[in-house]
């Protein structure tokens, strides 16, 4: 069963700006799917017509086989929305906001009490559930729109952006649950800017490029499009002249930390071999970029000619 | 079981409105309490004495009934096109967009919101004339029949307001430009009576005259037009009203891009 089916969706603005040029996407039931793209491409466009904030001029949307067009309730029945902009009432207090969503779904005040309190544990805001949510801090309030979106146990949960401007050690726990619903069912749609999260936590990705889908593809297969990676190597001791590597491009950033381009099938070890052999002493090694980021610029570039 | 869902959708929309006035109680429920007052005092006690009689009534006892749906008319509206339009400011609209909730029931919380607000100010204020009048009441069941027929009323014209409003100053440009002039101008002070015939039939094409009149019937029990022409009047501006809120709200307009 396929969780999300688009075909030739199309939206246009009164201003004559086209945000989605008429693109196809199908996420299956259970996948952890990535929506990339760069700001305007029309990805959050693209989320809004399907949790019914858009309204979208044309093409096809079903949700776990309910068109939206034909069942609009169906549909919202199924997804959970965490936005990308803050948008609960900042005076309400965060128990208040949890219980209102859940009766919006129609979960009577008992359950949507019972639901609220496991949605506030599993996101560590249990203790916070007295205050008003302006009190938060910006990943509490993050959180608070997860527990939120999660409160009518959704069968789809989209997350636009869900990890922005949360320092690293709250990124990386989000992960995890993102990663332990995922496993228990919930199918996910993540867009993101950081593509490292992408990278680490889906299994498939579309790209899409001036309202365009331009890749649609499993992580897996994209990634091994990558022809080199980029490290970054902090040098013993100062040196002037730079060594020639079979397979790597290596540009001085000081005198003690180079950047190394290595293409892919010569690898990492025969850089580090080549350099043992020259005596050169290399005290630590860092990535330069992930993958998928030169993958996605790649792709972009090749898209602008 | 469909029907249950929107029942439950429903009351946590009237819940939040209700939770909402009754928190802020200073701004929302104080001020049209202390505003009456001053109008029982000043116009009632200190110049009413002076005037003597209208329509055969104590002046106190002519402007009471004008001044309780007065109350009732500004809370209500003012009640959904603030809220509405807050929601819409800080983007938690979207909570009730995302939900499958139909839009009429989005529509009947925020009037349940406006018209419970109108009719706890209506009842403070209408304790509050009992201290400045021995308030009798002619037709109670009609009173508050009317009571929530403007409050419905004026909460639908609220939400419309909201839905276009695009700022802060828009949501008070027709509260200050257009509703109280209307009110004003209604004969919550005077009976048409008074006035030249020509402002006479001006005055009957403000509709906010017949809901006052009508008002003041129930309250009194004497009316300047028939009450069949009143109660048509608040009959035909609900269904407009209604009727354009729902297709507004089912459109999307100004809350969905």
């Amino acid at each position: 069963m396929k969780a999300l089916e688009i075909k030739n969706l199309k939206k246009s603005y009164g201003n004559g700006f086209v945000a989605l040029k008429g693109i196809d996407l199908d996420v299956k039931q259970g996948d952890f799917f990535a929506l990339l793209g760069a700001n305007g491409a029309g990805k959050s466009t693209a989320i809004g017509i399907v949790s019914s904030l858009v309204n979208k001029t044309s093409g096809l949307v079903r949700v776990f086989g309910h068109d939206l067009d034909d069942e609009p309730e169906a549909v919202k029945r199924c997804i959970g929305l965490v936005p990308q902009e803050f948008n609960f009432n900042q005076f309400e207090k965060v128990f208040d906001i949890v219980i209102s969503q859940a009766g919006y779904y129609g979960i009577p005040r008992k359950r949507a009490h019972e639901r609220a309190e496991i949605c506030l544990k599993q996101l560590d805001l249990w203790d916070k559930r007295n205050e008003a949510s302006r009190e938060l801090s910006g990943g509490m309030k993050r959180r608070l729109m997860i527990a939120r979106a999660l409160v009518h146990e959704p069968k789809l949960l989209i997350l636009d952006e869900p990890t922005a401007g949360v320092d690293i050690e709250i990124r990386r726990s989000m992960w995890e649950f993102f990663k332990e619903i995922n496993a228990a069912g919930t199918t996910i749609i993540l867009t993101t800017h950081y593509l490292e999260e992408a990278e680490s936590l889906c299994r498939h990705i579309a790209i899409i490029n001036k309202g365009e889908v331009i890749e649609n593809t499993n992580m897996k297969s994209l990634l091994e499009n990558a022809v080199e990676e980029v490290f970054v190597l902090e040098l013993d001791e100062p040196l002037s002249d730079l060594p020639v590597v079979d397979g790597c491009c290596i540009t001085v950033i000081d005198e003690t930390t180079w950047q190394v381009n290595v293409q892919k099938e010569v690898g990492v070890n025969h850089l580090f071999v080549s350099l043992d052999k020259l005596g050169i002493k290399v005290a630590g090694l860092r990535n330069q970029s992930n993958r998928l980021e030169q993958l996605f610029m790649k792709l972009l570039m090749k898209k602008r000619g | 079981m469909l029907k249950q869902h929107y029942l439950v959708a429903l009351q946590t929309i009237a819940y939040k409105e209700v939770r909402r006035f009754v928190r802020i109680w200073v701004q929302t429920l104080l001020p049209s309490v202390i505003t009456t007052s001053l109008y029982f005092l000043i116009f009632g006690t200190l110049i009413g004495s002076r005037i003597g009689q209208m329509n055969g009534y104590d002046y106190m006892e002519f402007i009471v009934p004008g001044l309780i749906l007065m109350a009732v008319i500004s809370n209500a509206y003012s009640n959904v096109v603030s809220s509405f339009y807050s929601s819409k400011f800080q983007l938690n609209i979207e909570e009730m967009l995302v939900a499958p909730i139909p839009p009429w029931v989005i529509l009947l919380g925020y009037i349940s919101g406006g018209v419970a607000r109108g009719l706890m100010v209506g009842a403070f204020v209408t304790v509050v004339s009992l201290l400045f009048t021995n308030l009798t009441v002619a037709h109670p069941v009609m009173m508050i029949g009317v009571f929530l027929l403007t409050g419905v009323l004026f909460s639908a014209a609220g939400l419309i307001n909201a839905v276009y409003a695009k700022s802060f100053d828009d949501i008070s440009i027709v509260p200050t430009f257009v509703l109280t002039p209307l009110i004003y101008l209604g004969g919550v002070f005077y009976s048409i009576d008074l006035l030249p015939p020509f402002w006479q039939k001006v005055s009957l094409l403000n509709p906010v005259f017949y809901m006052i009149d009508v008002f003041r019937y129930s309250v009194l029990g004497q009316s300047d037009v028939p009450l069949l022409a009143g109660f048509s009047v608040i009959a035909l501006f609900i269904v407009l009203l209604l009727g354009v809120s729902l297709r507004l709200l089912s459109k999307g307009i100004g809350i969905k891009n």
